[in-house]
Parts: structure tokens; C-alpha cells; sequence
């Protein structure tokens, strides 16, 4: 997994509530077996016509905003445990989405993939709004070791919360399996004695 | 001290805690289907490493098999693909697999409990957000990602912080016409569709109590619709007579030492929850969606609301712009044209013959088509012994073979884009049972008789 310490950018606002994975990428898209590619499906319906032709008012459309980190309504990537979700944004370009609160299982599959979810305060989500609203050049610093993040114009800054596990896999390019490997002898010591084996 | 149901379970399934409270939780049965697993195969591999309990996996294939011909292989490529890497995945892990053509097929949330394989007390995990179903056994059940689907195949454990837990208490008897889909859809537009986000849930109260098994995994399979990472209800005489006999489940003496342990499994007096929310069941009506999002629910007498002021106006009018509705109005004898009963949520017997019993000696409307998708091979060879799929046949509906189907459209399965769709699965995102598709969530009775009357119908006036 890709290292991630400190991330300034410019971002792209998508203040919409309730963002649902099916939005993020469509079933239909799910039919691959790998991990690559998704990123030219992100958004599918909403960044494209049926037709293939991209609709003008969709953001990511918009040439005047650009970046690696989205900025979201509240509950975003709520729905479906789809982890082609969180790759399909990183395939695209962003490694982090800003949010005043993410659904559970998106926001452990971003993690997983080296996309920052950043849980922001309502107030400060607003702030960034407007600052993008105001000038799309607008840049976002994220500081994962201080655990903060900075809208660059206003130098308006807050602090944001963090699994301390969670940072020091992505602080150091770690993943949960290589830490679970290491405890092998712990976990085969707790399940002597266990229930519940299947044997079809 | 008191603990919840929840506690006791989380507790018992704890490797190790490590420093900053994440816990090493053990997990005691792991589903795997076609979508959302290959990834996670192709990880291992290139680790080196093998799947490490295959005693403890179970697969098969639902999300994306067609409904029609399941004999014969696969027409589309991606999708056939896609069940024939499953199929050896399964076979070079040496995974027991339910695939195509087995008689235990089925939806992976319908099959799990039907066979034994879901029992209470268990930590269940499934990459499908609807693994949330298992709860209504008693055990801690939830989706989870491709990576981690690759985590539990290599240590069959998660690494997981303990979520907040909430009570939703429902007291009372079901009105007429009324039942666990409306139940859940009624909590749900309450609490909106991120109320639940960053807990666990349990259900308590006469409500549930009095549902049936199937009912009660209706339940909880939709707690993830409010955000929640999973509900549970406690397992009691009910649950445990419909364990008692099923194919994987325990027998004999093995089963009484179980049934002992099962029993321990109820919240304790006074245990603490972090939130806690009570409704009365005669207040809740039969219930439709009218937006975007299963929060967006109303009785079907109701009608649409004007948005909130907390609600986010933009979002609001871009979901009822995508439905074709406007506030103030009522979703009461609306036209519809197609009407799909399945998924997870409401795909199982019971389901099937309340609407065989609706629309017995009935004919569908003319302008809508119906199909009806049985949630395993199990359930759809039943159907057949009862004659369901005749009478249903009858009534001018199509009777699938097993699978997820319309519910997300991956399949052939697919509503027309603008077009009305009464649905008894989960979602109603935009898209979701295809490009443009309008889903409005209802219970198997209403989708009935939506079917029947070609547009949205109160069940407990008709």
C-alpha cells in the first residue's frame, strides 16, 4: 500500500448528502476480477450520458476544478460493502474525501486502499464549500501525522480523528494481512478449544 | 457487570486487543460469492499464503447468475467469467462451493440460515452489507470489503473497533397488512439513512419477538440502511426450532450443548446502550419509499413531505426530480409498471405465499410486468411442491430461478430507465436496478398489490 503523509492539493466539491456506493460505481461495472480500471466508470451515470457523452454539469466535468482530494456531502459512501468503490476514486486520482461523516464499511475499504477518509465538522465542510465556491484554485492541505487539515486560503485549520492502528499502516505503507500474518500463533492458541467447524 | 447480547458475543470472539482498543475479533463463519471475492483470491496468491480455515468458508453464486436457463452456461462473458473463477478459486482453495446447478444455491443471505450454517452466537462476515440478515439469529453479523474478505482468509480474523451500540425498542401488535418490511421501513424513514452510522443495533420488544424467523432476518438485513454496521435480536424458542433439523446444523447431544449456550445469549438487566429508541407497532402503516434512499419512507396514506430545514435541499430535489415527484403529493394510485419480488430481504417462503395467497384466483394488471425470484433453489423447489409457481403462473407472473436479480441489476434483470418499479428489496438508489430505474421499496403484500391493481395500492383497505 502507498505511503500517505501530508497531501496539499486542490480539490473538487461534491456537496451532495447520502452518496451511495451504487453512484460511486454501478453494479453493472462490478463484473471485473481485478482491481485496475474502475476509475473510468467513477461516477458513471452522473458523469455520463447513456450515450457515453460526458453531461456538462457534473463536476467532474468541470475543468475549473481538479485534484486528489474530493470534498463530499455528510454519510458519504453509504450502501453496498462494494470495495470497487474506494478503488474506483483511487484509480481516478483522489487519495483522500473529505466529509463531515462516511459510512462505516466505506470508509475501513478506503482505508484498506490508501484513500484518506478525512471527518471533518459540519461548519469546516461548509468552509471549504465556500472557499471552492469562491475560488475552484483553492488548495487543501492534509497532515495525517498532526491529523489535521487546512483550507490554504483561509488558513482556517481542524483537527481530524484517526484509528491509531489505521494511521501507522498508512504512515508506513503497512496493511492489516501482514499484521495479522505476525499473530498467527496467537490466534491458532485461541481457537484451540473453539466451536462451530463445518464440514459439508 | 450487565452486558448487552452484543457484549457477550463480541467478547467471546476477541483475540487480542491492541494498543488504542482495535481488537483482533475471530470469525466464526465467512460467505463468499462470485463479486466480491476474486480480488481477494488473487491477493492471497500473490502472498503466497492459502486460505487458512476452509472448515469455516462457504460459497456460492448469486449476485450475478441469470434467472432464466440456469442449466445452461452463461451467456453474457464478464458475468460468466466472473462464476467460473469462483468456481476454480473455490476448488484450489478447497472452499465448499454451492454453486450453479446444486440444490443448495441461493441468494447467500437466504441460504445461510436455511441450511444451519448461520447459528446463534457466531461472528458471520460476508463481503455483501446485508450479511447484517445473520443477526436475527443472535449473532454479530456484517459486510465487509474485498481486502478484508483477504484478511479472513488468511488469519480468519478482522481487525475491528468496537462500535457504539443502540436499542430500537417495538412494542405492540402489527396493524392488518402490516409486517417486518414495513416495520423496518417505518424505523428507518425515523432515523434516516445514516441514523444508525457507527452502531450496532438490537431489536427488542413484542414486535419482534412475535415475527417469525424469515421476518426477523427482514429486519435485520435492513439495518445497514440506516448505517447501521449490523442488527441483532435475540435467539429464543423460535429461533431455535428453526435450527433444530437443518441440514448443517448441530444434532444430537452436540445440539444440546449448544441450545445451553444459545440460551446465555440475551441482553442482561440493566446493560447500557448508547442510544436508545422506542416506536409503537399499531402507529406503523403499510410503507412505501418515494426518494432516493430507504430513509425516504412514508405510509402509504401519507404524502411526500417538504424537505427539513436540517435537510440538504440540493440533495432532496435532485432525489425527487429523479423520481418524478413533487412534495405534497400522494404515491396513492400511482401507475406502475413492473413489480419484482426477491433479494435478500423478502425472497423466502413465507414471503412467496403471502403473495400466492393475495393474488390467488387474480390476474396482474395488464400494463405491468411481475417476477417473482425465490431467494434459494430450496425455497423455489418448495414453491413448486406447493404449487405456488402455478398459481403464480396463473396470476400472469414470471417465476425466476435463484439469485440477487433486479435487486442491483447485474444481471439481465433490469428495469427500464424512467420507469416505476414496486420492489421488495433494499435499495432504491438512483440506478440501482438499472440505469434510470425509479425503485419504490414496499413489502412483498404491497408489491402484490401494486402487481394486481397496476398501481400503488393500500393492502390493509383492499
Amino acid at each position: 500500500m502507498e505511503k500517505f503523509t501530508v497531501l496539499r492539493s486542490t480539490a473538487v466539491p461534491l456537496p451532495i448528502e447520502d452518496v451511495d456506493t451504487d453512484q460511486i460505481i454501478p453494479a453493472r461495472f462490478l463484473k471485473a476480477t481485478t482491481r485496475e480500471g474502475f476509475g473510468d466508470n467513477l461516477f458513471r451515470d452522473w458523469r455520463f450520458h447513456s450515450n457515453g457523452t460526458p453531461k456538462q454539469d457534473f463536476v467532474l466535468n468541470n475543468p475549473l476544478f481538479s485534484g486528489q482530494i474530493l470534498i463530499a456531502g455528510r454519510n458519504f459512501g453509504c450502501g453496498s460493502s462494494r470495495e470497487h468503490a474506494a478503488w474506483a476514486l483511487a484509480d481516478y486520482g483522489f487519495r483522500a474525501v473529505v466529509s463531515s461523516f462516511f459510512a462505516d464499511i466505506f470508509k475501513g475499504n478506503a482505508l484498506n486502499n490508501g484513500l484518506l477518509p478525512v471527518t471533518v465538522p459540519a461548519p469546516f465542510l461548509d468552509h471549504l464549500f465556500q472557499a471552492l465556491e469562491k475560488d475552484p484554485s483553492s488548495s487543501v492541505q492534509i497532515d495525517l501525522e498532526a491529523q489535521t487539515v487546512q483550507c490554504i486560503d483561509s488558513k482556517e485549520t481542524v483537527s481530524f480523528e484517526m484509528d491509531p492502528f489505521k494511521k501507522l499502516c498508512l504512515l508506513h505503507g503497512y496493511d492489516d494481512i501482514d499484521f495479522l500474518l505476525s499473530r498467527r500463533e496467537t490466534i491458532l492458541a485461541f481457537e484451540r478449544g473453539r466451536h462451530y467447524p463445518f464440514n459439508p | 457487570m450487565a452486558k448487552t447480547l452484543f457484549d457477550k458475543v463480541w467478547d467471546d470472539h476477541v483475540v487480542t486487543t491492541l494498543e488504542g482498543g482495535t481488537a483482533v475479533l475471530y470469525i466464526d463463519r465467512h460467505l463468499i460469492h462470485e463479486v466480491t471475492s476474486p480480488q481477494a483470491f488473487d491477493g492471497l496468491r500473490s502472498r503466497g499464503v492459502s486460505v487458512f480455515r476452509t472448515d469455516r468458508t462457504v460459497a456460492t453464486a448469486d449476485h450475478n447468475v441469470p434467472t432464466i436457463g440456469q442449466h445452461l452456461p452463461i451467456q453474457e462473458p464478464l458475468s460468466r467469467f466472473q462464476v467460473e473463477k469462483l468456481v476454480e478459486n473455490c476448488k484450489e482453495s478447497g472452499i465448499a462451493l454451492f454453486g450453479l446447478g446444486h440444490p443448495h444455491q441461493g441468494i447467500v443471505h437466504v441460504i445461510g440460515p436455511e441450511l444451519g450454517i448461520t447459528l446463534p452466537g457466531m461472528t458471520i462476515v460476508c463481503g455483501d452489507s446485508h450479511t447484517s440478515t445473520h443477526g436475527a439469529f443472535g449473532s454479530i453479523a456484517f459486510g465487509i470489503g474485498t481486502s478484508q474478505v483477504e484478511q479472513v482468509f488468511a488469519s480468519q480474523c478482522l481487525l475491528q473497533v468496537k462500535p457504539r451500540q443502540m436499542r430500537i425498542c417495538v412494542e405492540g401488535k402489527l396493524r392488518q397488512g402490516v409486517g417486518a418490511k414495513d416495520l423496518i421501513l417505518y424505523i428507518i424513514s425515523r432515523l434516516t439513512a445514516s441514523g444508525g452510522t457507527g452502531y450496532f443495533v438490537e431489536y427488542t420488544g413484542s414486535a419482534f419477538r412475535d415475527l417469525s424467523m424469515e421476518g426477523r432476518m427482514t429486519i435485520c438485513n435492513m439495518s445497514i440502511e440506516m448505517g447501521a454496521k449490523g442488527g441483532l435480536i435475540a435467539p429464543d424458542e423460535k429461533t431455535f426450532a428453526y435450527i433444530q433439523g437443518r441440514k448443517y446444523a448441530p444434532k444430537g447431544p452436540d445440539f444440546d450443548h449448544y441450545l445451553a449456550y444459545w440460551k446465555s445469549l440475551y441482553t442482561d438487566n440493566g446493560a447500557l446502550f448508547d442510544a436508545e429508541h422506542t416506536f409503537l407497532a399499531e402507529d406503523i402503516p403499510p410503507m412505501v419509499t418515494y426518494g432516493t434512499n430507504p430513509g425516504m419512507g412514508i405510509g402509504v396514506q401519507e404524502i411526500i413531505p417538504a424537505p427539513t430545514p436540517g435537510e440538504n435541499r440540493q440533495s432532496f430535489d435532485k432525489a425527487l426530480a429523479y423520481m418524478g415527484f413533487s412534495p405534497g403529493e400522494s404515491l396513492l394510485g400511482k401507475t406502475i409498471q413492473h413489480v419484482f419480488i426477491g433479494s435478500c430481504t423478502n425472497s423466502r417462503m413465507e414471503d412467496l405465499r403471502a403473495v400466492a395467497r393475495y393474488v390467488e384466483g387474480k390476474q396482474k394488471a395488464a400494463h405491468v410486468t411481475a417476477m417473482i425470484v425465490p431467494g434459494s433453489k430450496q425455497v423455489e423447489e418448495q414453491a413448486r411442491k406447493e404449487g405456488l409457481d402455478q398459481l403464480f403462473l396463473a396470476a400472469g407472473f414470471e417465476f425466476r430461478e435463484p439469485g440477487c436479480s433486479a435487486c442491483l441489476g447485474m444481471n439481465e434483470d433490469k428495469i427500464p430507465t424512467g420507469e416505476y418499479c414496486v420492489s421488495t428489496s433494499n435499495r432504491n438508489f438512483e440506478g440501482r436496478q438499472g440505469p434510470g430505474a425509479r425503485t419504490i421499496l414496499a413489502s412483498p403484500l404491497m408489491a402484490a398489490a401494486a402487481a394486481i391493481h397496476g398501481k400503488i395500492t393500500d393492502v390493509s383497505f383492499d
